[in-house]
């Protein structure tokens, strides 16, 4: 082991002796949970900063089992922003509704430790490790408010489902490493490449099981049913943390499999079926993005609708998947850094108008609000003119990213679909718009004070609009690997 | 003489056990038998990765294994806690009676 593997780990050993070594003998001997809550906030921004600072050299480490450097270490500073702005809304939510447990945030940084090992991944085994720990972390964050049905029924229902595709996930790694001899990323991408293969036909089947899986982990059709429910009846904290943070996640690992491991664009002529994986990631993404559109389009639940959005934006971040271009990742990563903000940024709007039983989440809820709350008001109107993808916030240029991909990539036909599904998706955007601002309320009722949810909402609101403004800021970091 | 068993027999074995839980996933009501289906799920896989394992010479599919085994192992305690918590709270452990939003 070379000394460098130490310092390029940094991120990864420090966030993990912070949980396991030091957090849990913290929570067995001192029941604060003031200490505990800055105990993990501090643990995630230093791991933010350790990654942002190590970021600098790219190679591999622990023998060739992750990489370190450059995208990964990306994706970990955005996974410990994630957590840290939820942790930040998350404790006056856990406190109205007189929740606030510990347990939260060791599950919240379970969670990231999780995601960054995805995001650091070279190796199935860590790939499959690192998925299971988020999920696993979030079964038991959905079903957080053990005392309201909704929310153990969305754990119940979020556990059997996410298992079952764990289940496709591993038994396609299985046929991979039996195809390819490997478990290895670089050495599995040589043998479908090379077409060194001794079972080709085990590859395409494993490729397409690890399709399945990882498609409902992002929540893609036909796997995203599950999506709705699980966001609606977790704690809207939660939601706001899996379905942003989680989804990133689920594309980090996605990226490099879809670039080394499956053989999807260019340079993958050696095997026969590419064209058939890409066009089926094609109309994946095609069907995911109409389905979640036309699905928020009849929600009358807030937390519903933005369920059925986020498998909308699945549908867009698999256009940069099917053009399996650097081109393509880029627009990736640039669109799920503002879909983490904007989507944060609105569920914890929505956290604050709820009330503390849970109620108070629906669309005519809101009518009237620009009135009552004109800074909310203000604010959530930022994030879903963002979400909708109109000028100048970052949501419009993720998308423009995402779509210029695709054509090149020779999928016109799915930049089409794109563009009608979002003019779709302006509908209930707007509409959301015009009831806070152009309906009055029928009963009023106060949201709740900000506190530290108001830091989130400003780092939200500022990052969608600088974003928006300066894409060239990320872009530029992304020429840089 | 025994002869050794070919490796398509066990990937047939092991494809035809994740079939069997699959089926079980998709038409059984009580989230118990769920839950067993889930696990032969990855107890076929585990086949799957010990005769790729036997058949490479290479070792790094049964250490594959021992981690499919700790992570079932920490889902079958998460899952088991939260049916644990749905039956508390609706006395019931059957998925369509799990109906408060819609499937």
């Amino acid at each position: 082991m070379q000394p460098f593997d130490l310092v390029g780990s940094l991120p990864l050993i420090v966030i993990w002796l912070a949980l396991g070594a030091v957090g849990i003998v913290i929570q067995a001997f001192v029941r604060n949970t003031k200490l505990v809550f800055g105990y993990y906030a501090g643990t995630l921004a230093v791991t933010g900063t350790l990654a942002a600072l190590t970021s600098y050299h790219k190679t591999t480490a622990f023998q060739h089992m992750i990489t370190v450097g450059g995208y990964a270490n990306y994706f970990d500073v955005l996974f410990c922003a994630a957590g840290l702005m939820t942790m930040l809304a998350a404790r006056p939510y856990l406190q109205r509704s007189e929740s606030e447990y510990d347990e939260f945030y060791t599950l919240l940084v379970s969670a990231v430790s999780g995601m960054i090992l995805m995001a650091h991944s070279n190796n199935l085994v860590v790939t499959f490790v690192g998925v299971e720990l988020m999920s696993i972390s979030f079964y038991v964050m959905a079903g957080f408010f053990k005392m309201q049905e909704r929310s153990v029924e969305a754990a119940l229902k979020y556990f059997l489902l996410g298992a079952f595709a764990s289940g496709f996930l591993v038994y396609g790694m299985a046929l991979l490493y039996g195809a390819t001899g490997s478990l290895d990323y670089v050495d599995i991408g040589l043998a479908a490449h090379g077409g060194t293969l001794r079972f080709p036909l085990l590859l395409a089947a494993g490729a397409v099981l690890m399709t399945i899986g990882l498609s409902f982990k992002v929540a893609a059709f036909p796997f995203h049913q599950w999506a709705p429910d699980v966001y609606e009846g977790s704690p809207t904290a939660v939601t706001a943390f899996m379905s942003t943070a989680g989804k990133a996640a689920a594309f980090s690992a996605f990226i490099p499999i879809i670039m080394a491991v499956m053989p999807v664009g260019a340079g993958a002529a050696a095997a026969a079926y590419a064209p058939q994986l890409q066009m089926v990631l094609a109309i994946i993404a095609a069907i995911t993005m109409l389905v979640g559109n036309i699905s928020a389009i009849a929600q009358t639940n807030v937390k519903r609708m933005l369920a059925y959005s986020s498998i909308a934006h699945a549908g867009y971040l698999m256009m940069g998947l099917v053009s399996g271009s650097a081109d393509g990742a880029a627009g990736i990563l640039f669109y799920v850094t503002s879909y983490v903000f904007m989507q944060i940024g609105a569920f914890v709007i929505v956290g604050l108008v709820e009330k503390a039983d849970g109620t108070n989440v629906m669309l005519d809820d809101y009518r009237g609000l620009g009135k009552r709350q004109p800074l909310l008001a203000g604010l959530m109107a930022v994030f879903m003119f963002s979400l909708a993808g109109i000028p100048p916030f970052a949501g419009f240029f993720g998308k423009y990213l995402l779509f210029l991909s695709a054509i090149e990539a020779g999928f016109t036909w799915l930049t089409i679909v794109a563009v009608v599904s979002s003019v779709i998706s302006v509908y209930f955007y707007l509409g959301m718009v015009v009831k806070m601002y152009f309906q009055e309320a029928e009963h009023a009722t106060e949201p709740a004070p900000t506190g530290m949810a108001g830091i989130t909402l400003a780092v939200a609101t500022i990052a969608v609009v600088v974003l928006g403004v300066l894409p060239s800021l990320l872009l530029n970091i992304y020429r840089t690997w | 003489m025994l002869q050794s068993i070919p490796l398509d027999w066990y990937l047939i074995l092991s494809a035809v056990l994740f079939v069997i839980g699959v089926i079980g996933v998709i038409t059984r009501r009580n989230a118990i038998i769920i839950f067993m289906s889930l696990e032969l799920m990855l107890n076929a896989v585990n086949l799957t990765m010990v005769a790729f394992s036997a058949f490479l010479g290479d070792v790094a599919g049964q250490i594959f294994v021992f981690f499919v085994m700790a992570v079932a192992a920490a889902e079958a305690a998460v899952g088991l806690a939260i049916v644990l918590a749905l039956f508390r709270k609706k006395q019931t452990v059957y998925v369509d009676e799990v109906n408060l939003m819609k499937w």
